[in-house]
């Protein structure tokens, strides 16, 4: 090398350990979630040196729905960091939770040195065989100079296109041993885009066509609406034309709840009037969602008469459960901005949109907070209160089950990323580690973690974690003594053969006094109102253990196997009682 | 009905686990998959045959590009193009039971690689059907077959119809999978009769 290429350089001899944490700072980083242990300690041993706050966590598993809360309350990836062995295969609930709802997220693993490799080391495991179909890209790093170029290029990968987890698996040695750093020349090679991506104007004239054509058109608007920041457009294209949108789970807050046209959730358990609309619709414009089964019942009656425009980044997507007509490839806000010009506003008012409100009947007015008080202290209630009490603007965390779908159906997320759900893996125990890591993303947000009582303790080691880390969430415990979801198939399809399900749970308000989290316990609706605002005034984090309804099911429900019409219906003599009609 | 890609891939440690692990995902079957190094340094080249439903080509395909070390994927398809799969067959064989076996060969235009005292060995390239007919009629004529190594199928567009140039004119790729079945027999000119 000679003088003047010398004094260019920009590069610094440091350890692996130490260029793990430069390239994480030198990407903007701030924050990782992590545990220590044996194989990733000379990366530990670093940390100090760097502007990057570690947030120490009780189980690996924790750390990786810390990750995926903290990406998906801010859009940023989130970073989780395990040793080698039980360390890493803990985290592997979390890369999973985090693939299916295409996450952004980097999981850094410490592994046994090179030399060992192969020979079952003491904490040796093939992580990243092990986590290969559940990740986007997994690397094993073994020298020094490697870390750079990895991370940077595992970031990329986990942003780019439809995003997702990956994992950077490290060797002990290559963290011990010394490399020279040069950040911009670890820069990784430009992405590459889909090379099947399609927007031929030719699609996009059809998709223009049929919209102009549909008397009974339905936006689908899915997670994409959000990871593609596309609510302006989906907005402008609903406007334009009075076309009425239908959410996903993952969807929700993508859209304005409160917004005229949009219906609310679709699916499963969505408003009878919103999967009505789709199976009477002519058209669906599929805006960034997958036709997952949880939405669309069974196929072979999905929607019979509609044509179908999918809007979707992914290829691997396009008919793989429902077959369209049309299908646009790429990023969502894109593809949109490309087709709108071709879609003059329609005048006067559309018919369908009144048809589709005239569907909701008294459902939509169901002010729950009107009918009399029986007493009874119901999941609905409490979500109906938080909604009021936040006003739609908290950031919310649920976990998976009964309260989930009741959070979705009863609070009305106005903004994107205020909801934090597992919709694709269904994970219970997602709701605290990730409510965490969206309160570190996000600290001047309000958050609140909603769980079922099952769900909470599958998680419940990460109050030390909020304890520690003073992390100032409210905690809302929907606690009916039941793993609800399974009481409620149980009740449906096993002939209340309640199996299992009835579950003890410790008193939570004291769990969380030994850790030093104030708490309260409440059985009526006026308690829950109470605590909500206390825990609201209160500065640090609260929980509060509502007691409800033990054997209350959520409605309206499609078994498995049935079409998006066959709903089961609340039964009429229940308190909240659902007024519309079958159509 | 059988899919067949061509997939240029970085030639790192795991690419073949991957791309394996992708088929296993989708529960589609790998009928036969050969790699080896392409023209191109780094890069080697993968023919894989697998099995499933007529529609499944577009999304195997779409998934193969997901994958990150997958730098070029095409579906041939029932593309015209040259099929070829290599065979070494060893068949037990005498001094007396020799001939008939050479005569054999001679019509399949296989070759003897190899002569021992009481075994063969043949060599023979051609398509699928041409190797399959050999070993029938190997066994018809009761001559024991004691080994057999096949490559599996490998693939190439003819002429200038390379991925490449397809990919270039931005040719629809799913075109391909419409053309009859018959045609690959028709591409087979030394196939026997």
């Amino acid at each position: 090398m000679d003088k003047t290429d010398e004094s260019k350089s920009t590069t610094a001899r440091l350890t692996g350990a130490e260029i793990l944490w430069a390239t994480l700072e030198g990407e903007g980083i701030r924050e990782v979630f992590g545990y220590p242990g044996g194989a990733i300690l000379p990366a530990y041993d670093a940390l100090r040196k760097f502007p990057i706050r570690h947030i120490l966590v009780r189980h690996e598993q924790g750390a990786a729905h810390m990750a995926d809360g903290y990406a998906r309350a801010s859009g940023k990836v989130g970073v989780a960091i395990a040793t080698s062995g039980p360390g890493a295969t803990n985290l592997v609930t979390g890369i999973a939770t985090a693939m299916m709802d295409s996450i952004p997220m980097l999981c850094i693993t410490g592994q046994v040195s090179s030399k060992a490799l192969g020979s079952d080391a003491f904490q040796e495991v093939d992580i990243t065989g092990i986590t290969l179909p559940i990740t986007k890209h997994n690397y094993v790093v073994t020298r020094a100079e490697d870390v750079a170029p990895a991370i940077r290029e595992a970031l990329r990968v986990a942003v780019s296109g439809r995003p997702g987890p990956v994992l950077v698996d490290i060797t002990k040695d290559a963290q011990q041993g010394a490399a020279s750093f040069d950040f911009a020349a670890a820069a990784p090679a430009p992405y590459r885009p889909h090379p099947m991506l399609r927007s031929e104007s030719e699609s996009i004239l059809k998709s223009a066509e049929l919209i102009r054509a549909a008397k009974r058109p339905v936006i689908l608007a899915g997670h994409g609406v959000i990871q593609s920041n596309a609510r302006e457009q989906v907005l402008a294209l609903a406007e334009r034309l009075q076309i009425p949108i239908a959410t996903t789970l993952l969807g929700l807050g993508g859209m304005p709840a409160t917004h005229p046209l949009q219906l609310g959730m679709m699916g499963m358990h969505g408003e009878a009037w919103v999967n009505h609309a789709i199976q009477q619709s002519d058209l669906l414009i599929a805006c960034g969602m997958r036709f997952d089964d949880r939405v669309t019942g069974t196929l072979t009656t999905y929607a019979p008469n509609a044509k179908k425009i999918h809007i979707e980044i992914d290829p691997a997507e396009i008919n793989k459960n429902v077959k369209v007509d049309v299908a646009l490839i790429g990023d969502l806000a894109e593809m949109l901005e490309v087709l709108l010009p071709h879609l003059a506003p329609i005048s006067g008012e559309s018919a369908w949109p009144r048809e589709v409100n005239a569907m909701k009947g008294e459902c939509a007015v169901r002010d729950i907070q009107n009918l009399p008080d029986t007493g009874h202290l119901y999941a609905a209630h409490v979500m109906h209160d938080l909604w009021h009490a936040t006003g739609g603007k908290a950031i919310v965390a649920t976990d998976v089950g009964q309260h989930q779908m009741w959070e979705a159906q009863y609070y009305k997320h106005e903004e994107p990323r205020s909801l934090i759900t597992s919709g694709g893996l269904g994970t219970m125990g997602f709701a605290l580690p990730s409510g965490i890591g969206a309160k570190v993303a996000c600290p001047e947000k309000e958050v609140w973690v909603i769980a079922g009582d099952g769900g909470f303790q599958m998680t419940a080691c990460e109050l030390s974690t909020i304890a520690q880390e003073n992390i100032d969430i409210n905690i809302a415990i929907v606690n009916n003594g039941y793993l609800g979801m399974v009481r409620q198939w149980q009740e449906f399809f096993y002939d209340k053969n309640y199996e299992s399900s009835p579950i003890l749970s410790p008193d939570f308000v004291k769990l969380a006094e030994a850790h030093g989290i104030p708490g309260a316990t409440v059985r009526t609706r006026a308690e829950g109102v109470a605590a909500v605002k206390a825990a609201r005034e209160r500065k640090g984090p609260f929980l509060i253990n509502f007691l409800v309804e033990k054997e209350d099911s959520v409605y309206p429900m499609i078994p498995a196997g049935s079409a998006l019409h066959e709903m089961i219906r609340r039964p009429g003599n229940n308190p909240l009682i659902e007024t519309a009609q079958d159509v | 009905m059988l899919h067949t890609f061509v997939a240029l891939v970085e030639d790192k440690p795991g690419v073949l686990t991957r791309v394996a692990s992708l088929f296993r995902r989708l529960n589609v079957n790998i009928v036969s998959l050969t790699v080896g190094r392409s023209e191109k340094p780094g890069v080697s080249r993968m023919t894989i045959v697998s099995d499933a439903s007529p529609t499944a080509g577009h999304r195997i395909m779409a998934s193969l590009y997901k994958l990150e070390n997958i730098l070029q994927v095409d579906n041939v398809g029932l593309a015209s193009c040259v099929v070829r799969e290599l065979a070494l067959i060893k068949v037990a064989a005498t001094p007396k039971t020799r001939s008939h076996i050479f005569e054999l060969a001679e019509v399949f235009r296989a070759r003897i690689v190899d002569l021992a005292p009481e075994s063969l060995m043949i060599e023979i390239t051609g398509v699928e059907s041409k190797i399959e007919g050999l070993i029938q009629v190997l066994n018809e004529s009761e001559d024991r077959i004691l080994e057999v190594s096949r490559t599996g199928r490998m693939v190439m567009r003819r002429g200038q119809h390379t991925s490449r140039v397809l990919d270039a004119m931005r040719a629809p790729t799913t075109e391909a999978e419409e053309l009859p079945e018959e045609e690959i027999a028709e591409e087979e000119a030394d196939l026997p009769q």
